[in-house]
């Protein structure tokens, strides 16, 4: 069958893909610039897939997902920042209950209230907790438009391969912007989940989704076995994009929109004579230390590119361990930098 | 009492015919429901949460929909109502027990659905979940401990704490003009058309447990209508934290908070929605 080539929003195509990856039920509530999910599920899922819930809240939201995802449902929700922040309380109870599901954060600029436009300063909410506790979700970050449907049955895949809540870490920018998109045409299998409360059966032990554990012994070992799944997660599912690092001298680390930015930067500086290259993680947790590491051998010098006060760079200085300097270059407020100012940052190190 | 007199004596003279005398003598009128698990309780000495729990239990085995039925327990002291029902269950974020009911309904529409919240979760921190489920007419059973205290934080004041009354964070006795007003979360939702049924009882007197397993009872058959949200509130006690025994909590009941919070009926379904169910025997 031939594949029908779409052109869409990155926020319609998510949608899209939820609906073909048979998303059993979508609870949101709107907040720019991501309505278009749930605007979009309203008028989609009704007749084809899925039930669309628009919610009191995001803290209900993240609720409804906690109690649907228990119940065996394939769910999904999706915010932007300030309703991201909302829902900490409940992704964190998500994590300990072990709950497959997938949240969706199209990055708006912050603190507070902040901008409607695109940022990337929700890193460290994304991969450093957010919530309360000793917890990881697995995030991905898309840098188009097709990844923004590709990542919703990846996501889900990795949700119920590891009851673990996984986050799409996108932008306003991505979310918005309009690119040509493919559906892949795989039948979709959803596993069993024997653990999920349906109703207990004479034939079976109750089942309990909780994450109270009162005694510390016992806390502490749900503890360790979370510890020991993100170990396994860090193993498997490392997901990077390697772009001209080869020979470059020069190496730039960006995900999602920046990444994007930067590719067309390394081709700039290659034109010129200066070997860039340009390394994308697409998982953000478990994040490609070791890559970065190698790579570090390499280089003379690593720029991060972030659209925030500079966050990745932390990742990426624990990942060099002080082998070559890293420097940040970012804007915030919604400015995205064009590639020939990053460029000119870029060239002040070079010697 | 003669007759035990008689058992007793016939037991120690010949264990054989124990159970024959058992038999006999006495009918059996009572057992735990197969649905609660056969455990010592964490609750206070004549707390209104075991009470509850156990009729809950009864219905949940008169209906025989143990299989078809998921709680939510959210914060509060009986967040570990999962230790003593017999059943699929989820534990909630404090106040969110009905929004993460509402996702438990969506996913499995034909499963009875119900949450079992204390004063604090459903009419302070999850006040909002409350009125937006109703106001959907999810079609779950809330059953609503009112107690007026924070129990498990070791009775701080509730929404529904009474006027003048001393907690721990009012101990000079609750003053309305800056604590605000005990809050009759019952009658507010009552005004909502999704709610069904709505309807407030006791666990204070043979007769209130019995009226107490009516109304949860009915409130569970109304799952089978899908009209709307089924709300039972019942007017608990704390004995611990109200700093009274077992009985002189049941005199405050009485005396104070029924008088703020009257039992009865608040919200009935209309007859011409009850036609097809048999709200006397359990099955339609
Ligand atoms: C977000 C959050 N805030 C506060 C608490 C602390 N907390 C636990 S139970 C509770 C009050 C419970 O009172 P109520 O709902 O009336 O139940 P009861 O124990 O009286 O049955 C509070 C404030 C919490 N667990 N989570
Ligand atoms: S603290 Fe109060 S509500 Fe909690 S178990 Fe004891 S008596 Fe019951
Ligand atoms: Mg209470």
């Amino acid at each position: 069958m031939e594949t029908e080539v779409k052109l869409m929003k990155g926020n319609e195509a998510l949608a899209e893909a939820a609906i073909q990856a048979k998303c059993d039920a979508y609870f949101g509530y709107p907040i720019t610039p991501q309505s278009e999910v749930l605007e979009y599920l309203a008028r989609e899922m009704p007749g084809r897939y899925g039930i669309p819930l628009q919610a009191e809240s995001e803290v209900a939201a993240i609720n409804m997902i906690y109690g649907a995802a228990g119940a065996g449902g394939r769910v999904m929700t999706s915010s932007s920042s300030p309703g991201i922040s909302l829902m900490q309380e409940g992704i964190s109870y998500i994590a300990a209950a072990e709950l497959p599901c997938l949240l969706v954060n199209v990055n708006r600029g912050g603190p507070g209230l902040g901008t409607i436009q695109p940022s990337q300063g929700d890193y460290f909410q994304s991969v450093k907790g957010g919530g309360h506790g000793d917890y990881h979700l697995i995030v991905l970050a898309p840098s188009s438009v097709q990844e923004m449907a590709d990542f919703v049955f990846l996501g889900f895949e990795l949700a119920d391969k590891y009851r673990n809540p996984v986050l799409i870490l996108s932008d306003g920018a991505i979310g918005q912007m309009m690119e040509k998109v493919t559906f892949p045409q795989h039948e979709i299998v959803k596993p069993q989940k024997p653990w999920a409360t349906t109703g207990k059966s004479p034939y079976k032990e109750r089942n309990i989704i909780t994450s109270l554990h009162i005694q510390p012994e016992k806390m502490e070992e749900v503890n360790l076995r979370l510890t020991e799944k993100y170990k396994k997660i860090s193993e498997n599912e490392i997901r990077y994009e390697e772009i001209q690092t080869e020979d470059a001298e020069y190496l730039l680390v960006a995900y999602g929109l920046s990444a994007r930015i930067s590719h067309k930067v390394v081709e700039l500086a290659r034109e010129k004579g200066i070997k860039a290259g340009l390394l994308r993680p697409i998982s953000l947790y478990p994040y490609p230390y070791d890559v970065i590491n190698k790579l570090a051998d390499k280089v003379k010098h690593i720029l991060t590119v972030e659209l925030n006060a500079g966050q990745m760079i932390e990742d990426v200085r624990l990942a060099v361990n002080g082998k070559v300097p890293v420097s940040h270059y970012g804007r915030m407020g919604g400015i995205i930098p064009g590639p020939d100012e990053i460029l000119k940052n870029l060239e002040t190190y070079i010697k | 009492m003669q007759e035990e007199t008689l058992i007793n004596k016939e037991i120690s003279e010949d264990a054989k015919t124990e159970q024959v005398c058992i038999e006999e003598e006495y009918e059996l009128v009572y057992e735990r429901p197969y649905t609660l698990v056969d455990r010592h309780m964490h609750y206070c000495p004549g707390c209104a949460h075991s009470t509850v729990h156990k009729l809950l239990m009864e219905v949940v085995q008169e209906l025989d929909i143990q299989d078809k039925t998921v709680g939510v327990a959210p914060v509060g002291c009986s967040v570990f109502a999962y230790d003593y029902l017999d059943i699929d269950m989820q534990e909630a974020a404090h106040g969110r027990a009905t929004a993460v009911a509402t996702g438990i309904k969506r996913i499995l529409p034909h499963r009875y659905v119900f949450t079992y919240q204390g004063d604090g979760d459903l009419a302070a921190i999850g006040t909002a979940e409350t009125i937006h489920t109703i106001n959907r007419g999810e079609n779950i059973t809330i059953i609503f401990i009112n107690n007026a205290v924070y129990g498990m934080t070791s009775g701080q004041m509730a929404p529904t704490t009474l006027s003048g009354m001393k907690t721990t964070t009012s101990p000079y006795g609750r003053d309305t003009k800056t604590m605000g007003h005990p809050l009759k979360i019952g009658n507010l939702i009552a005004q909502l058309p999704g709610a069904f049924y709505v309807t407030r009882t006791a666990v204070n007197s043979p007769l209130n447990v019995r009226k107490t397993k009516k109304a949860l009872l009915n409130a569970f058959k109304y799952q089978q209508l899908d009209k709307g949200t089924s709300f039972v509130e019942v007017v608990g006690n704390c004995p611990s934290n109200w700093k009274m025994t077992p009985l002189q909590t049941q005199d405050f009941l009485t005396n104070e908070m029924l008088k703020v919070y009257p039992l009865g009926d608040i919200k009935l379904p209309a007859p011409e929605d009850l036609v097809n169910l048999d709200i006397e025997e359990g099955v339609v």
